[in-house]
């Protein structure tokens, strides 16, 4: 079976880039091929990449607060290229409500602080399963 | 998306579809053959260019100065840049984006990472029939980043027109040592990091290596014809060599540049320029594309013929069979393949695939 391939993203000015290091390398780790494009990407740099590279799986990284216009607009723009396919996934600080709401505008799973590697790679593995078992 | 739709999207310049087209030729699904084959005949616009070195070297770097060079001439750029597979894991972190950023949102540029997916001459497997396919997607000129290498990793010279091989003040050590490999594929030498102590001992270091390798074809010139200074410094004779436009011939220039300054790029642009034009002139161009088409050609027959002895089960239940002979000894492990070899006649010529 081929890699599953995740751009793993910083939108915005936030600069705190351990985490998004640290999801990185676990998920290279556990096999996948890992895009990673460095510290403060434009939503429209994120969504080039993302179509560019054909990545399964989009995730971002957000610490400072702005994933409510950060995140959508990542998703509308992949949209917008007809890649509604795209799993689009994250963490950092985002507060339950903004969770909930994002989730139902069609993002996938969003983690907090502490959240075990394992649990996010396990998630990605689920979901990519899922949707080839869909394609087949 | 249907395989019409896609190829008619293709056809329309959309990136996403592509990028769709890369990955079916990457991981070679169903189609990608008919995909190639339909793309061929477009192919072969392209000047592909490699750009290889040590790690850290700032290959990526220049990369993105050239990318805007070239758009600024107007040129569509596509780029593709490799980084390793972790053998372990079969994970891979491809990094080479983040240097690239100052290019990334312009819609004259495609920028595709690949993992090398286990092969280990500095590409992916693959890394040449999606240069092919950027290529039919009419980009003017295609950039080839290998992984950072050391000196065996050499298929870079067989997918690119031009070859450049980027080294840093600290590749000094090295160079004395290098006789073989990737010191001897490279069509153009760029010093990097120039900012740094030694960058011109090593582009002395390597007009010398230049110029005594020159030198052997010099060789004839007899010692007591008295001294001639030019023949005594083979690194000014190389220097020399390289800057004489003489279109049969080519010596590769030793340049230097500051990646992170944009310094020295203007000079490296003209190079390849002139190596194109050597290429043309010489009639170089069309030799080493044949060789590629060559090795393609090869690569697949052997590629076919893989597949369809190893996943035949006749096959394999034979080798299964003849095994405990051959460690009694009483067969050899060359009888038993020359005997596979002879019972798969229609095997190798695909007769079963109708
Ligand atoms: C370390 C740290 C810093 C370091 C950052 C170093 C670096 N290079 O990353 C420094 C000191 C520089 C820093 C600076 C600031 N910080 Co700070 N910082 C932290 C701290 C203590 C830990 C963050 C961290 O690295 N965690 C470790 C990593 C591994 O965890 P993580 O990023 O959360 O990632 C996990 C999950 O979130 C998830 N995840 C994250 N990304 C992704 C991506 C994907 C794809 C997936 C699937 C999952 C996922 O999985 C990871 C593993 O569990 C947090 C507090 C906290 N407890 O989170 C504050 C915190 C994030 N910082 C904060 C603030 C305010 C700042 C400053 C503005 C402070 C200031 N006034 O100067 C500056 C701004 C810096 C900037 N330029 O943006 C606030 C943010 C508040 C908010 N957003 O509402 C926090 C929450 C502290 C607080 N309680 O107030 N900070
Ligand atoms: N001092 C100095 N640093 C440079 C120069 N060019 C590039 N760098 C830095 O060298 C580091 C590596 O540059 P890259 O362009 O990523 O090098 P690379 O060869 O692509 O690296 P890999 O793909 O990892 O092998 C970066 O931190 C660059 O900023 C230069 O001319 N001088
Ligand atoms: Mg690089």
């Amino acid at each position: 079976m081929r890699p599953i391939r995740v751009l793993v993203a910083k939108p915005g000015l936030d600069g705190h880039d351990r985490g998004a290091k640290v999801v990185a390398a676990a998920l290279r780790d556990a096999g996948m091929e890992v895009i990673y494009t460095g510290l403060h990407q434009t939503p429209e740099m994120i969504a080039t990449a993302a179509i560019q590279e054909d990545v399964d799986v989009i995730g971002l990284s957000i610490l400072s607060g702005a994933h409510m216009t950060l995140i959508p607009r990542v998703q509308d723009l992949v949209h917008a290229q007809g890649r509604d396919d795209i799993l689009i996934t994250g963490g950092g600080i985002i507060p339950k409500e903004d969770v909930d709401t994002l989730e139902r505008r069609g993002i996938g799973r969003l983690f907090g602080p502490g959240t075990p590697t394992t649990e996010l790679i396990a998630y990605i593995k689920e979901w990519f399963a899922t949707r080839e078992k869909q394609e087949a | 998306m249907s395989s019409n739709r896609l190829m008619d999207d293709f056809d329309a310049g959309k990136p996403a579809a592509l990028a769709r087209v890369v990955s079916i030729v990457e991981n070679h699904r169903e189609g990608f053959e008919q995909i190639l084959g339909d793309l061929h005949p477009r192919t072969g616009r392209a000047r592909r260019i490699g750009l290889t070195g040590p790690p850290g070297a700032g290959k990526s770097t220049i990369t993105a100065l050239l990318v805007k060079r070239f758009r600024e001439a107007g040129l569509r750029v596509g780029v593709i840049a490799v980084d390793p597979t972790s053998p372990f894991t079969g994970g891979a972190l491809l990094g080479d984006r983040v240097r690239m950023e100052s290019v990334a949102l312009d819609p004259g540029v495609f920028i595709r990472s690949m993992a090398t997916r286990g092969s280990l001459g500095g590409l992916a497997a693959a890394t040449r029939e999606v240069a092919d396919v950027l290529d039919a997607f009419g980009f003017d000129r295609l950039l080839i980043e290998t992984v950072g290498v050391g000196q065996s990793e050499l298929d870079v010279a067989r997918t690119a027109d031009t070859t450049a091989l980027i080294l840093v003040p600290e590749s000094g050590d090295s160079i004395q040592t290098l006789k073989a490999g990737v010191m001897e594929v490279a069509d153009i030498f760029v010093v990097n990091k120039a900012d740094r102590p030694g960058a011109d001992r090593l582009r002395n270091d390597v007009e010398l290596m230049l110029g005594l390798r020159k030198g052997v074809s010099f060789g004839s010139v007899p010692a007591h014809h008295g001294i001639d200074l030019k023949r005594m410094n083979p690194a000014r004779a190389a220097r020399e060599a390289a800057a004489a436009p003489n279109p049969a011939e080519w010596t590769p220039p030793v340049l230097s540049t500051i990646a992170t300054k944009d310094e020295g790029i203007t000079d490296f642009v003209a190079a390849l320029d002139r190596h194109f034009a050597y290429l043309e002139q010489s009639g170089k161009l069309g030799a080493r594309r044949r060789e590629r088409l060559r090795e393609r050609v090869m690569d697949i027959v052997e590629q076919k013929i893989r597949v369809r002895l190893w996943k035949d089960t006749a096959t394999m239940s034979r080798l299964e069979l003849q095994l405990p002979s051959v460690e009694e000894g009483r067969a050899t492990p060359f009888a038993v393949a020359d005997q596979l070899l002879r019972q798969s006649g229609e095997l190798v010529r695909g007769e079963e695939d109708k």
